[in-house]
């Protein structure tokens, strides 16, 4: 890296050759193959300069393996990748991003323990005579973070200190440190906001107007509307469909190369005048400064209670009270008419609560233990008589939950680290699917989850609640939020504005509520 | 996006066999992946084969060490019996710091380590062969070893998870304390076992194997079931694994910690009490630097330090091969020095081994290590 002492020159200006409209990536019948799994099984993909080109594909497709190849990350098998007219195979990810190619990966790989500078120029810092120029690198990151809209994050600040979504911030801030033709963004929606994407998406205008190539991939169809220029579909490793046009393709015909069916992507039916139970879930007065302030709410059995908000408004943290893994201040939590431990998770457990929590990585998952392991995580003590477990029976209920999520592969003994990131959400929600849980939380459930997954997973709470369990659930997708909830709470700040059935609401008013600084009825309905 | 039509709007599909108009046929035909034909061979490729592969590398390992004892003392190793002999008597002599590696598999597959085995093993063996304790006969000296070991496994535990102090610190701080204690207790002379039970267990053969291997195999296959089939393993693993996720399962995480040192503490007991019986006696020095031996072999055994795998087995043969090793320079007539620098060769080649092996994604982005294509 010394050769290039000042590579840490940050501003994303194009590279001066830059042609808008040439193509600048081609791959022809690339092959990657892991034990066990063909994942990607010829792929073609042209991509040019100045465009948004989107990937999708189911969960496990092969989307995130196809970019690993283009950062260096993986070697291809076979086939041809040509960058800039060139055939190249980059060695590592750091020949990948001298070439010119930047990636914000799907699990995000910050360095917990590193600054938010050091990670933004991690592998390439300023330097001179070998030292790393600290002033320097601030002021490029605080640069870079201004344009992200994020001036406020500290470039000496501990990433480990930030949230998801500023951690998410980081990485497309390290992306955007390097010289780049090309960006790839694997899922950077995933953890943002309704207004964070807007952000996302204005950072993305910006650079492909200097003609920077960039390849996006989501699984949320309207974004792609939105930002897209050309698609290219994946399935089972291949490309089924090339350089359709983003905005006029019918969703029909995109999700039927995708799946090879055609799925209804709506929400199941409310059951009609359903006889909630009484209540499970009392909260009353809850508070941790800084972070909420005095939320109140109930949840019935049998019902889905929704809460909208950013990210930011102390959603999260809410849920992770109510389950017990932080201690409120003041207030209580009764389960059932009982007061629960304050920063007792066992306790909340043995009540019957489960939280699928909002990182999986870091909160949810054993990666390098067997999917059966990480789904009975919560509940292996079920299949066991005086300490020892029933294997058998224990993987037989876990292949249960894979068939009725459509985890893929089936076969519950790979390790969890192997899954494509769709898959791993699966796997951290179907933990609580098991039975045996009265009341549900759900922080972020769909979190990088397919259309057609998705679905079935409404379908999965829906039936859920239906047996009786009460789900509180947070999405950052109003439409989920108001497609799948009974019940809604808004929540601005800490606190919450509204509360309201989930048919009196649309996605407008949530969204004004959820963002405005305006004169709002503070009183919860 | 609303400048450069020409790159953005539909262009005629390169590649012709994803020609949107063919897409139809392409979705019908799209065949299922290739796991199916392979899934056979996916334990041995895959994940749960890792644990299996390392260890049968280790079994090649102590093959080869064979073969380098047979070709270099070829006159003793054309003696059969000579060879069982000495086969048993590398098992005994592996057998204490075995059962003291089987707790510290444990407690490094939960995310922590256990500085102070050593110092347990030398305090539990001078406690339970004090004047007093001998007069309670065979069963009073094992009991006493046996409480003194989970004692000071408990209050190493209840440092670690409540105090929340670091487990290098607390376990290196009951080093230097336990010795100490067991330096007072002696009042630093060697203490002779008088009891003629105790001393049998390493005087004792039983088919023609010494009791001290039986008791170190019961100990394996305890601790095998323990970790692999109990829930008490899959709290280990969890606990180590990601502590965050395990917490968030209701797993108490403090008091498994609590658990695993207590458990470490209870394999010293009986190491103790095998200790106390080969010497005899028991002093304030003895079992020295056995925690470096039983770390060594739970690394060479492929468990990762960092917690959440591990096989006892991979163990049990880490702790094989250096008793193997010890035995070969022996009959060789080397010196100990050379083969303590052999000993520290294989630990890291073993840790490189490691690294390879899984540390692959943590070495993405070191940035220095990495060579440009
Ligand atoms: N390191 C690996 N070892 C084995 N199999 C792997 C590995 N990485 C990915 N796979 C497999 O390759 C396939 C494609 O995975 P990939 O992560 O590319 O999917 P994806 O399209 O990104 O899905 P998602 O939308 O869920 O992120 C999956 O079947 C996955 O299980
Ligand atoms: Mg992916």
């Amino acid at each position: 890296m010394s050769e290039q002492p000042d590579s840490g020159a940050p501003l994303v200006e194009a590279p001066a050759d830059t042609v808008a409209g040439e193509v600048v990536l081609r791959l022809t019948d690339v092959v990657k193959t892991f034990p066990g799994v063909r994942a990607l099984d010829g792929v073609q993909l042209e991509v040019r300069a100045g465009e948004v080109h989107c990937l999708l594909g189911q969960n496990g497709a092969g989307k995130s393996t196809l970019i690993k190849v283009l950062a260096g990350v993986h070697r291809p098998d076979s086939g041809l990748v040509e960058w800039r007219g060139q055939p190249v195979s980059f060695a590592n990810p750091q020949a990948a991003m001298r070439a010119g190619i930047a990636t914000i990966y799907q699990e995000l790989d910050l360095v917990a323990d590193l600054s938010v500078a050091e990670n933004a120029f991690l592998g390439h810092e300023p330097r001179r005579l070998g030292f790393v120029r600290r002033g320097q690198m601030a002021r490029h990151t605080r640069q870079i973070l201004g344009r992200l809209g994020h001036a406020e994050i500290p470039p000496g600040r501990m990433v480990r200190a930030l949230p998801a979504a500023g951690k998410q911030v980081v990485s497309m801030a390290r992306a955007l440190s390097h010289e780049a033709r090309l960006i790839i963004m694997d899922e950077p929606s995933a953890v943002l906001a309704h207004d964070e994407v807007e952000n996302l998406f204005r950072i993305i205008r910006e650079l492909t107007a200097q003609g920077i190539a960039v390849i996006y991939i989501s699984h949320r169809l309207e974004e792609i509307r939105e930002i897209g220029d050309r698609v290219t579909v994946l399935k089972d490793g291949r490309t089924t469909a090339a350089n359709l046009p983003a905005r006029d393709t019918p969703t029909r015909e995109l999700v039927s190369r995708m799946t090879g069916r055609t799925i209804e992507y709506v929400f199941p039916d409310r059951p009609e005048g359903s006889a909630l139970g009484e209540e499970l879930l009392q909260v009353e007065g809850l508070t941790r400064a800084g972070e909420f302030a005095d939320v109140s709410l109930t949840v019935r059995a049998g019902e889905i209670v929704g809460i909208a908000g950013l990210v930011g408004s102390g959603r999260s943290e809410l849920m992770e009270t109510i389950y017990g893994a932080r201690r409120a201040e003041s207030g209580t939590v009764r389960m059932a008419g009982r007061a629960l431990r304050p920063g007792s998770v066992g306790a909340a457990v043995r009540a019957g609560l489960g939280m699928a929590p909002e990182e999986r990585k870091s909160q949810a998952l054993l990666l390098g233990e067997p999917i059966y392991r990480n789904v009975t995580l919560a509940t292996f003590s079920r299949y066991a008589r005086f300490g020892f477990i029933d294997a058998g029976r224990e993987q037989a209920e876990a292949d249960r939950i894979a068939e009725s999520l459509e985890m893929r592969p089936r076969d519950v003994r790979r390790a969890v680290r192997t899954l494509s990131g769709g898959n791993q959400q699966k796997v951290v929600v179907g933990r609580w699917l098991l039975g045996g849980t009265k009341l549900l939380l759900l922080d972020e459930p769909t979190r990088g989850v397919d259309v057609g997954a998705r679905a079935e997973l409404y379908q999965v709470i829906r039936q859920l609640a239906a047996e009786g369990v009460g789900v509180l659930l947070v999405s950052s997708e109003v439409p989920e939020v108001l497609g799948l909830a009974d019940r809604v709470l808004v929540m601005r700040e800490g606190r919450v504005v509204r509360t309201a059935q989930a048919g009196e609401l649309d996605e407008n008013t949530v969204l004004d509520l959820v963002m405005a600084g305006s004169l709002m009825e503070g009183a919860p309905a | 996006m609303t400048d450069s039509p020409p790159a953005t709007t539909q262009l005629p599909a390169q590649s012709p066999p994803v020609d949107p108009a063919e897409t139809e046929a392409a979705g019908a035909h799209a065949t299922p992946s290739h796991a199916a034909a392979t899934g056979r061979l996916s334990w041995w490729h895959g994940d749960s084969g890792e644990g299996a592969r390392r260890n049968l590398a280790l079994v090649g390992v102590l093959v080869a060490l064979f073969a380098i004892g047979a070709a270099t003392r070829s006159d003793l190793y054309s003696n059969p019996d000579w060879v069982w002999a000495n086969m048993l008597s590398i098992l005994k002599l592996a057998s204490v710091v075995g059962v003291v590696t089987v707790g510290m598999t444990f407690v490094i597959i939960g995310g922590g380590i256990d500085l102070s085995v050593g110092a347990i093993v030398a305090l539990a063996g001078v406690w339970c062969t004090t004047v007093a304790t001998q007069s309670f006969g065979a069963g009073g000296m094992i009991f006493t070893a046996i409480v003194v070991g989970v004692a000071v496994g408990l209050v190493n535990g209840t440092l670690i998870a409540y105090g929340r102090l670091v487990p290098f610190i607390a376990t290196l701080a009951m080093l230097v304390a336990a010795r100490g204690l067991a330096a007072e207790i002696s009042d630093k002379q060697t203490q002779i076992s008088q009891n003629s039970t105790i001393n049998g267990i390493a005087s004792t053969n039983l088919l023609g194997i010494p009791v001290l291997v039986y008791i170190l195999a019961a100990v394996v296959i305890a601790g095998w079931v323990l970790l692999n089939r109990t829930t008490f393993g899959r709290r280990t693993v969890a606990v180590g694994g990601n502590p965050e996720a395990a917490r968030l399962a209701g797993i108490d995480v403090k008091r498994h910690t609590l658990l695993l040192y207590a458990l470490s503490g209870l394999c010293c007991g009986i190491a103790a009490i095998m200790l106390t019986a080969q010497a005899t006696s028991a002093q304030a020095g003895m079992a020295n630097l056995y925690e470096l031996d039983a770390i060594a072999a739970v690394i060479i055994g492929g468990t990762l330090l960092s917690g959440g795998r591990g096989t006892i087995i991979g163990s049990l043969l880490g702790v094989i091969i250096f008793a193997t090793i010890t035995n070969l320079f022996a009959i060789n007539g080397l010196s100990i020095e050379a083969q303590n620098m052999v000993k520290g060769g294989i630990i890291v080649a073993a840790v490189l081994i490691q690294q390879v092996q899984f540390g692959s994604l943590s070495l993405f982005f070191r940035r220095n290590r990495l060579t440009t294509s």
